[in-house]
């Protein structure tokens, strides 16, 4: 009799559990990120900008009330699709967005597109999403993988770099950075290095790079791999010689950090994304200093500007139906014509709902005694779209 | 009690209770070595990630079919079971538990390497297995769970008799004490290997129907920690109990959703909850209710 | 055959056996002399890494901040010894497995909640920013050699204290026979006790000295941890030498390894094959060699007498 009463009382608790009750014309967007684990520094920054987004649109769109419900995935995809489940199916969402890494958006975006939901990705650019398996109701708000280093390529091009020397985790996302490096590049890459996602000591590395003698170093080392590496670098010296240049390993996120810890030589590094702080347009201006305010006195990271332009990508949609979220289609067609202010200027759709859009070259500035990054020059590549959008067959 | 779960017409708890469902047979499998056999591994993982990811990559090939994919799962689960046990139970006590970690982060470090098959972006599995039924399709969550249900069923029958079993009888003096047994004459070694493998097939049926209860799998599957989380469930519903496993596994992940529901730090919470039981539920929530209940008679 | 490059990564992979033997010393001693298994010696790397972070910033000099460091592991491993651990002494290995995972778990969030998800870092003064050159042409960075110094000189005072002293000796009893030890009326808690606080104190030492270079994070025991083990199973369990010599041997061919196997493989694959092989190998060679060792030697390459 205990036995089944000890059995009985979680049972019990989780069937208590209230799903998110509220009124009923309320509209609930589900938001999938990492919010524990080291990771959590890239989703607590997008975090705060879809809180931001919310502010800006006064919490109503059409007259109707926006709820935004957050779920920890806690960086694994089997939690990440659990918690995708229960936003469906408890929370009953009308919008599913979030996703940071790539790996998290495969295991949940199909559970969504199956219930017939809007899944954004404010990060997460997987191919397979703007090629073979582009979907009517999946939209990307921020690339797609291959792009972004296509565009550093672009970028070493213009720095006149002829021999180069990679760095990068020898998992998914590393060997896409280098794929996409690849397309576009046209020195001569002396190493391509795929180094164990455990390491955190890259003496023997640097050694080896000291050897090949090449004219740029380039590394893609997000999260805990980024301030070891460049620690050692520096302490290598090879700052000194061989400039040092990256993809998604120094952003607004990770910035403050370096500042902190007085990593000096970074300043001048350059890399590239669609996007920079100091973009001219009216979207970036009101986004920026909004987000300084709300987040620890921070400059948003790329992140956060992707979350912003996602919520207003998401409003867009809401505005065009009305508020009437059973007519899916205008949510659609709002969404594909994106008429908002963009932080990236204008957001232009292609018919995978990927973005076709600009890159630029950014370098790391000391801007009023705050570190960030500043757009260089003019676009590295020009509306740009994924590689494999010609497989989308919508 | 997981029969009660589609009644109630959550479709939400379904889906927990399947996955509780489908862990368990994985933690039987751990049991059975463990409990009655003395082996603790903490490789174990390793064989969800094999049945997995035999769906997964015959999936990306093209192969669907049911009657290929599963075969090759629980064979490949048993082949790698008996390489893996030939070389660990060579050691005993801690060099055993250390070299199936081993393997583990060897086996997840080989699956995060090989780029063809997702890496750690995953695998996504766009139809599950094709029985080639048509009353009998796995991608109605109905037909999941009670297949589910039913394998669950069977796997804990299976254990019971075999553990009951001549078999058995001797792997279970052999955990108590091996020298005697050798001493007697039972090769101990063979008994042992015997029982790794055919632990190591039931939990490949665990990842063939992991995968198809969460159309992907990904290196995660095989990471050392969901070992360790394994062995605390069957610690926690009662080792070398019967229906242990179950309960510890129900426990386990019911605790771990509602915690995490509550906050965001619930590790905080947890650690210290495994150390407590450790402590004082020995012999896991089983052994708790035995003195509790016998007490009361 | 770059022989510059060689000498260099020889270099490397030494001074990353140094750290690995600071912990795994500890590991092998708790676990040869107390029979205690202890997935936390990992979670005591970490904590010297950040105490010795928030020392350092707070007294604002590298030595100060290092210095105090060390009685803090100190009391920061009695308080865990007296406090959990004492009472897994009974229990089977099993137990202590779970409960220390139990620890792991525990500490790895709270240091993530108190220094936050980016961790934290020890800033170099800037007269260690610096690379020395030794003869031949090989590059150094100078905080690689005063690791390397300083861990030797930890090494050889471990190796003072373990053979020459009393309190060694009855380590190194305690390491061959617990029970005699006991028998022979020696305070055998009070000896774990101790045990345990060294065991503490180089673990810390080691996560403190690498800090420097590699940062903070939360989680970062694990993987340190599961190296030590292997190296303690490659050394014998019990053993300080057995930990010194498999310490080397596995720090020499992970590193080596890691440099040299895309290039092994490119005489005999072509370099696509080379290139996706070469680092899944390079990842996994230290646990074929624990393997290796085992299938040979199944109680490591020196094993305490009498173990």
């Amino acid at each position: 009799m205990l036995k089944k009463l000890i059995f009985a009382a979680p049972i019990a608790a989780m069937l208590a559990v209230p799903g998110a009750k509220a009124a009923d014309d309320t509209i609930k967007v589900g938001i999938n990120l990492v919010l524990t684990t080291p990771a959590s520094i890239i989703g607590l920054n997008s975090k705060a900008a879809f809180e931001v987004a919310l502010k800006h649109l006064g919490g109503k769109v059409a007259g109707k009330k926006i709820e935004l419900i957050f779920e920890d995935n806690q960086f694994k995809p089997a939690i990440g699709k659990q918690k995708t489940e229960k936003l469906i199916k408890k929370d009953k969402v009308h919008f599913l967005t979030g996703f940071i890494f790539s790996h998290i958006l495969a295991a949940s975006a199909p559970v969504g597109l199956k219930a017939g939901k809007f899944v954004i990705s404010s990060n997460a650019g997987h191919s397979m999403y703007s090629g073979k398996k582009c979907h009517k109701n999946f939209f990307n708000a921020a690339w797609e993988n291959t792009q972004t280093p296509m565009a550093v390529g672009q970028m070493l091009n213009n720095e006149g770099v002829k021999k180069l020397y990679i760095l990068a985790p020898n998992y998914a996302a590393g060997k896409q950075m280098i794929t996409g490096l690849t397309r576009t590049f046209k020195g001569k890459i002396v190493a391509k290095a795929l180094t164990p996602m455990s390491q955190r000591d890259w003496s023997a590395d640097l050694s080896k790079i000291k050897a090949a003698k090449p004219d740029g170093v380039f590394v893609f080392y997000p999260g805990a791999w980024g301030p070891a590496f460049f620690t050692q670098y520096a302490q290598a010296g090879l700052h000194k010689t061989i400039p040092l240049y990256n993809a998604f390993s120094i952003d607004g996120a990770n910035l403050p950090i370096f500042q902190k810890r007085n990593m000096t030589h970074l300043l001048g590094t350059m890399n590239a994304n669609f996007w920079a702080p100091d973009l001219d347009n009216p979207a970036n201006k009101k986004f920026v200093p909004a987000f300084k305010k709300h987040y620890k006195g921070q400059i948003p990271a790329h992140y956060a500007a992707q979350a912003y332009d996602t919520m207003m990508l998401i409003a867009a949609g809401i505005r065009a139906a009305k508020g009437d979220m059973s007519n899916k289609d205008a949510i659609r067609k709002g969404m594909e014509e994106a008429d908002f202010d963009s932080i990236r200027g204008k957001l232009k759709f292609g018919r995978n709902h990927f973005p076709i859009q600009n890159f630029y070259a950014r370098k790391v500035v000391n801007k009023n005694g705050q570190w960030q990054l500043s757009k260089v020059g003019d676009a590295v590549l020009k509306n740009h779209a994924p590689t494999n959008s010609a497989e989308c067959k919508l | 009690m997981p029969v009660i779960a589609p009644l109630i017409g959550q479709e939400f708890y379904t889906d927990v209770f399947a996955r509780i469902m489908i862990v368990t047979i994985a933690a039987i499998s751990l049991n059975f070595i463990m409990g009655y056999g003395g082996m603790i591994s903490f490789g174990h993982a390793i064989f969800v990630g094999i049945g997995g990811y035999s769906v997964g990559i015959l999936a990306s090939h093209g192969i669907e079919s049911a009657y290929i994919q599963w075969p090759v799962g629980i064979l490949m689960s048993g082949l790698f079971a008996l390489i893996i046990g030939a070389i660990s139970l060579r050691t005993r006590g801690v060099y055993f538990i250390m070299i199936t970690l081993a393997f583990a982060q060897m086996m997840y470090f080989l699956s995060v390497s090989v780029e063809k098959y997702g890496s750690d972006d995953g695998l996504t599995i766009d139809s599950r297995s094709d029985f080639g039924l048509s009353f009998f399709d796995l991608n109605d969550p109905m037909t999941m769970y009670y297949f589910a249900f039913i394998l669950m069923i069977c796997c804990l029958y299976l254990n019971l008799r075999i553990v009951n079993s001549r078999f058995g009888r001797v792997l279970r003096a052999g955990k108590s004490n091996n020298e005697r047994m050798t001493t007697i004459g039972y090769p101990t070694f063979r008994y042992k290997l015997v029982a790794f493998v055919i632990a190591g097939m039931m939990c490949g049926l665990s990842g063939l129907l992991t995968a198809n209860f969460e159309d992907f799998v990904s290196p995660d599957m095989l990471f050392w920690t969901f070992s360790g989380e394994l062995i605390f469930m069957v610690v926690l519903g009662g080792m070398g109990t019967v229906m242990g496993p179950l309960g510890g596994a129900m426990i386990f992940l019911f605790l771990s959703e509602i915690l995490s529901n509550i906050t965001e730090a619930w590790h905080l919470i947890f650690g210290p909850f495994l150390i407590l039981v450790v402590l004082f539920a020995r012999g896991g929530v089983e052994g708790f209710l035995k003195k509790y209940e016998g007490s009361n008679d | 055959m770059d022989y510059v490059l060689l000498a260099e990564q020889f270099f490397n992979g030494f001074q990353l056996g140094i750290i690995l033997f600071l912990v795994a010393a500890g590991l092998t001693l708790i676990f040869g002399i107390m029979d205690l298994v202890n997935l936390a010696h990992g979670t005591l790397y970490m904590f010297g890494a950040f105490f010795a972070a928030t020392f350092v910033q707070l007294t604002d000099s590298l030595i100060f901040g290092m210095i105090l460091t060390l009685p803090a592991m100190l009391i920061a491993g009695l308080v865990l010894e007296l406090g959990v651990l004492r009472t897994l002494y009974e229990r089977d290995h099993l137990d202590q497995v779970l409960a220390t995972f139990g620890l792991i778990i525990f500490f790895n969030e709270l240091f993530l909640i108190v220094w936050g998800p980016e961790g934290s870092g020890i800033n170099l003064p800037s007269y260690l920013t610096g690379t020395s050159e030794l003869p031949g042409g090989i590059a150094v960075p100078d905080y690689r050699i005063v690791i390397i110094i300083s861990g030797l000189l930890v090494a050889l005072l471990l190796y003072l204290l373990v053979s020459k002293t009393r309190i060694g000796m009855l380590i190194r009893a305690g390491a061959s026979n617990r029970e005699m030890v006991g028998a022979l009326g020696i305070n055998i808690k009070l000896l774990f006790t101790l045990v345990f606080g060294l065991g503490a104190v180089l673990a810390g030492f080691a996560g403190m000295i690498i800090t420097p270079i590699t940062q903070a994070e939360s989680g970062m025991g694990e993987g340190m941890l599961i190296l030590a083990f292997v190296v303690i199973v490659i050394g014998g369990i019990g053993s300080i030498k057995g930990a010194f010599v498999a310490a080397i041997l596995t720090g020499l061919i992970d590193t080596m390894g890691r440099s040299f196997i895309d290039v092994a493989l490119m005489s005999f694959m072509d370099s696509v094959a080379a290139e996706t092989a070469g680092p899944a190998i390079s990842s996994m060679l230290i646990y074929i060699l624990m393997a290796v060792i085992l299938a040979i030697k199944p109680s490591g390459l020196f094993p305490p007498k009498g173990a």
